[in-house]
């Protein structure tokens, strides 16, 4: 009878998110707020719903009473987020808020099935990101004065990743994160912003050739510390994103051309220097010529991934902890297996969904500055969900990024909650000034 | 605020956002691709131990003949006990076989589709309900029954492999190994079927894995290779044989030191004349030959859904004489597996194309409904349609009016090559035959070989015959 009550569940939970996703898609069509906000109201119906099934699943099938505490806990944080929200930012992004929410409760659905203890401690550092978080919009709306500090941000990123790649512990062959009273630190995760911002301002005082010169030398420095720290797939989105806003700031596609050739010959060039990077490259290429040794995090991936088939295994009825680092850069796969391709997918085009509203906003800010940072970050984020995604379904070689809002990691969630705020806050900004022009008028 | 640099920028924000819409669309689409195509083959593997877990919730499938005959199915007593069983015991022990101690052949192949049920929704929920396990998928295979057990038995107590297969669409109809083992009895067997004192690898399918030297069989590349050399005048070729060719200290013997005397090229080729063929063997261009070869597939992996070795070609320009003399004859260290040889016969069959050889036609539900079905699929040319007439017609004479005497019926036409092939000098040679009939429009091609069987003419000929007899009385 259980199994009945799961399997059920099973499909409903993928009509739930179906639907979800249409939803987010649909919400683009609509001009007027009226039907927008009805889209909102349901999108966050369904997500309680799925959130429930979820939870009833896992409760189910581990009869611990631990699990109903957290999910009451979970319903009250969602809960009071969306309120506050709706509280403090009258003009806020409804389908970001919504979709940041949806996110993380497929990612604690998903790390609660995988660990109990890293569920846990993800929500409790979701809770605290989320209140700090909170007062980002505030700030973006008053402190014009981030524009005008262009080398805090260059300096101060420069100087991080460099302590990470001086100081930093190895994993998987690269130096990621450093040790902070205890804390596992990872600051590249932080310096995506700073670095998006130290470009954003430079570019917004001048677009001179010689800005550029300058701008290019900070920007490559931050990549080859990163490349020195075999944080390849970090540097692999700072460079993208460099060449990206480059051509944005100045609209010469010979930026865009010459980047994207230079960047050909830079991977071919890190081929040739990285033994890890040829290892990627030939796991990617044929990982079951290997498969006990290079090839065994992306077979037991793909393993997970096809097993699970269009619908899944079903919660705790596939064997995710077979691979390597699952709760982080593998966690698209353990969602692929248990809740099926079809969910999948639809956590996949949520994702582009929060790209796409990023790309509106930047489109509709009219100084430079917002502009360049609304499309650093959307860029930012788009990379990396597509390296992740691609790299555990082979699709690409495998990168080893985390999925923002989904992944198991501090660093992460808390970097991905501060880009969300500040184009939340940004998307605010645009909304006052429409309501005062209207005002005025 | 400052005026925008860039006026274009949100014409440019569009075209890059349309780029990465276009990157995520490319995932989406492989993405499916992979779940919808791919994955039934990638999660087959042996590493992936997520398999294994879903016999708990469903009963294993049957593995069926072409016809439904149950080949190997499961058992459930009272007390939810299951016990794999196969009916025909060790007949079809190496193409179905075995499900204890890992797995191999098709309960290896085909171990997802057995392990995954598509029982309808209402039966489900009933099992569910009454929490039985759900049946499994059953796969139907490509095996014929009566072939295999011709086969089976024309084999009888000697070693060697039979494959019998479809030229024009890869079905593979029979596959025969022996030694051989009984599936049913295999737990119990296990420790002398592994046993280091045991040389006769009953496990091992010589069909598909074993590698024997091909003999006069491989005659037909060495053919085709003087063919493509001299297309218009390779029937002028001539040579006299006494029984033994001799070249400087170097000699090549005729089966049993027979002269054949007088042999133009198609009478070469008919009676086998081992002197004609390490002749014609020096005059040809090494690297030639060699990519003939590799054209045919040896020195490569065929690339199956079930386990398959490499035949080998070694031969390289710059070889001598010896080895030259030994390869163009299908001796020295040219190495090839029956089910290679079987292929190339059938592309030779089917006007140059080679067809993936396959064993499963369809999987269907309990309920008999179809849930994947296989269709055939083509390798490429190994050859062109012109040169596969020309080998068709040598073959033809090998049976007319040479060693393959053991064929000529008025029933129907066969085409065909023997092979003895000598791999111990105190050992009788290994007896070959490859062919398929009817010549003018091929239904059916096989290969044989007896370990130690002697002449491939008077020991595998007559095992071809009796496939083709069957075959043709239905």
């Amino acid at each position: 009878m259980i199994n009945l009550i799961i399997d059920v569940s099973r499909y409903l939970m993928i009509l739930l998110i179906a639907l979800y996703t249409y939803l987010n898609f649909r919400y683009f069509s609509f001009q007027d707020d009226k039907r927008k906000n009805s889209i909102c109201r349901r999108q966050n119906i369904l997500m309680f719903l799925i959130h429930l099934l979820a939870y009833g699943i896992i409760w189910l099938e581990t009869e611990d009473e631990r699990m109903l505490v957290f999910y009451g806990a979970q319903v009250l944080f969602f809960f009071a987020y969306l309120f506050l929200y709706r509280l403090f930012y009258r003009n806020r992004s409804k389908l970001l808020v919504n979709n940041m929410c949806m996110l993380l409760s497929i990612g604690f659905i998903m790390l609660t099935r995988l660990s109990f203890d890293k569920a846990v401690k993800q929500f409790t550092i979701v809770v605290v990101a989320a209140a700090i978080t909170c007062i980002i919009p505030f700030i973006i709306d008053r402190v014009w004065q981030l524009s005008k500090i262009p080398w805090v941000y260059g300096i101060g990123g420069v100087i991080l990743l460099g302590i990470v790649c001086v100081a930093g512990t190895t994993s998987y062959g690269a130096q990621l994160s450093i040790g902070v009273a205890g804390f596992s630190f990872q600051p590249s995760e932080f310096v995506k912003i700073s670095y998006v911002f130290f470009i954003a301002t430079m570019f917004y005082r001048s677009v001179s050739n010689r800005t550029i010169l300058l701008v290019s030398g900070v920007s490559a420095l931050h990549v080859l510390i990163l490349v020195l720290s075999k944080d390849l797939g970090s540097a692999l989105i700072f460079f993208i994103t460099y060449v990206f806003m480059l051509f944005i700031a100045t609209g010469k596609w010979r930026y865009l051309i010459g980047g994207t050739v230079g960047g050909i010959l830079a991977s071919t060039f890190a081929f040739q220097l990285f033994s890890h990077v040829k290892t990627r490259v030939a796991a990617w290429l044929n990982p079951w010529s290997d498969i006990a040794g290079k090839g065994y995090q992306i077979s037991q991936s793909l393993f997970a991934i096809g097993t699970g088939g269009w619908f899944g295994m079903g919660l705790y009825r596939g064997m995710p902890r077979k691979i390597p680092v699952v709760e982080k850069d593998f966690i698209f796969s353990a969602i692929s297996e248990e809740m099926g391709g079809i969910f999948a997918l639809c956590v996949l085009l949520i994702c582009l969904g929060c790209f796409l509203q990023f790309m509106m906003i930047a489109g509709n800010m009219q100084a430079v500055f917002y502009k360049l940072i609304a499309f650093g970050l959307g860029m930012i984020y788009a990379i990396q969900v597509f390296l992740t995604v691609g790299g555990v379904t082979k699709f690409i070689p495998s990168t080893g990024v985390t999925l923002p809002l989904v992944s198991y990691g501090g660093s992460s969630v808390l970097s991905t909650f501060i880009i969300f705020g500040i184009i939340q806050g940004l998307y605010i900004l645009k909304r006052n000034e429409e309501e005062e022009d209207q005002y005025e008028s | 605020m400052k005026a925008n640099a860039n006026p274009k920028a949100n014409h440019q924000i569009l075209i890059l956002t349309y780029g990465i819409v276009l990157l995520f669309i490319g995932l989406v689409v492989y993405y499916g691709y992979f779940l919808q195509v791919k994955s039934d083959s990638v999660i087959n593997n042996s590493y992936n131990a997520r398999l294994d877990s879903f016999a708990d919730r469903v009963v294993r499938g049957e593995i069926r003949s072409s016809n439904g005959q149950v080949l190997a199915r499961t058992d459930v007593d009272g007390e939810g006990h299951e016990t794999r069983v196969y009916p025909f015991d060790s007949m079809f022990a190496h193409a179905v076989g075995y499900s204890v101690n890992g797995k191999t052949g098709l309960e290896a192949q085909s171990n997802f589709y057995l392990l995954t049920s598509h029982v309808n929704i209402i039966e489900q929920v009933i099992n569910e309900l009454s929490s039985r396990k759900n049946q499994g998928d059953n796969v139907v295979t490509t095996l014929d029954v009566d072939l295999q057990k011709k086969a089976y038995e024309a084999l009888g107590k000697r070693n060697g492999a039979v494959v019998v297969m479809e030229p024009d669409t890869g079905k593979i109809l029979a596959m025969v190994s022996k030694p051989d083992y009984n599936p049913n009895t295999i737990l119990s067997d296990w420790n002398s079927l592994v046993a280091e004192e045991n040389t006769s690898g009953q496990l091992l399918n010589r069909a598909t894995q074993g590698l024997y030297p091909p003999g006069s069989t491989f005659k037909i590349v060495t053919a085709l290779e003087y063919i493509r050399e001299n297309p218009e005048s390779y029937k002028d070729y001539v040579f006299d044989c006494d029984g033994i060719y001799e070249n400087g200290d170097y000699s090549i013997k005729c089966y049993h030191e027979t002269a054949h005397g007088h042999q133009n090229f198609t009478q070469a080729f008919a009676n086998s004349c081992n002197g004609a063929f390490s002749n014609l063997g020096l005059m040809l261009d090494l690297s030639g030959l060699r990519n003939t070869s590799e054209q045919l597939l040896f020195n490569t992996d065929l690339s199956l859904p079930f386990p398959s070795n490499r035949s080998s070609y070694i031969m390289a320009p710059g070889a001598d004489t010896w080895q030259i003399l030994q390869t163009a004859i299908g001796q020295g260290q040219t190495q090839i597996t029956p089910l290679h040889n079987a292929m190339i016969t059938a592309a030779i069959a089917n006007g140059g194309t080679l067809m993936k050889p396959y064993l499963i036609d369809h999987v269907e539900n309990a309920g008999g409904d179809i849930i994947k079905k296989f269709v055939p699929q083509a390798y490429g040319n190994i050859m062109t349609a012109e040169e596969s007439a020309k080998i068709t017609e040598l073959m033809q004479a090998v049976v007319t009016e040479g060693t393959g005497s053991a064929l000529r019926t008025d029933a129907y036409t066969v085409a065909g090559k023997t092979g003895s092939a000598e791999f111990d000098k105190n050992k009788e040679t290994h007896a070959w035959f490859v062919g398929y009939a009817p010549a003018d429009h091929p239904k059916i091609a096989v290969s044989v070989i007896v370990e130690e069987g002697g002449s491939g003419g008077k020991t595998a000929a007559p095992i071809a015959r009796s496939l083709f007899d069957l075959y043709f009385s239905r």
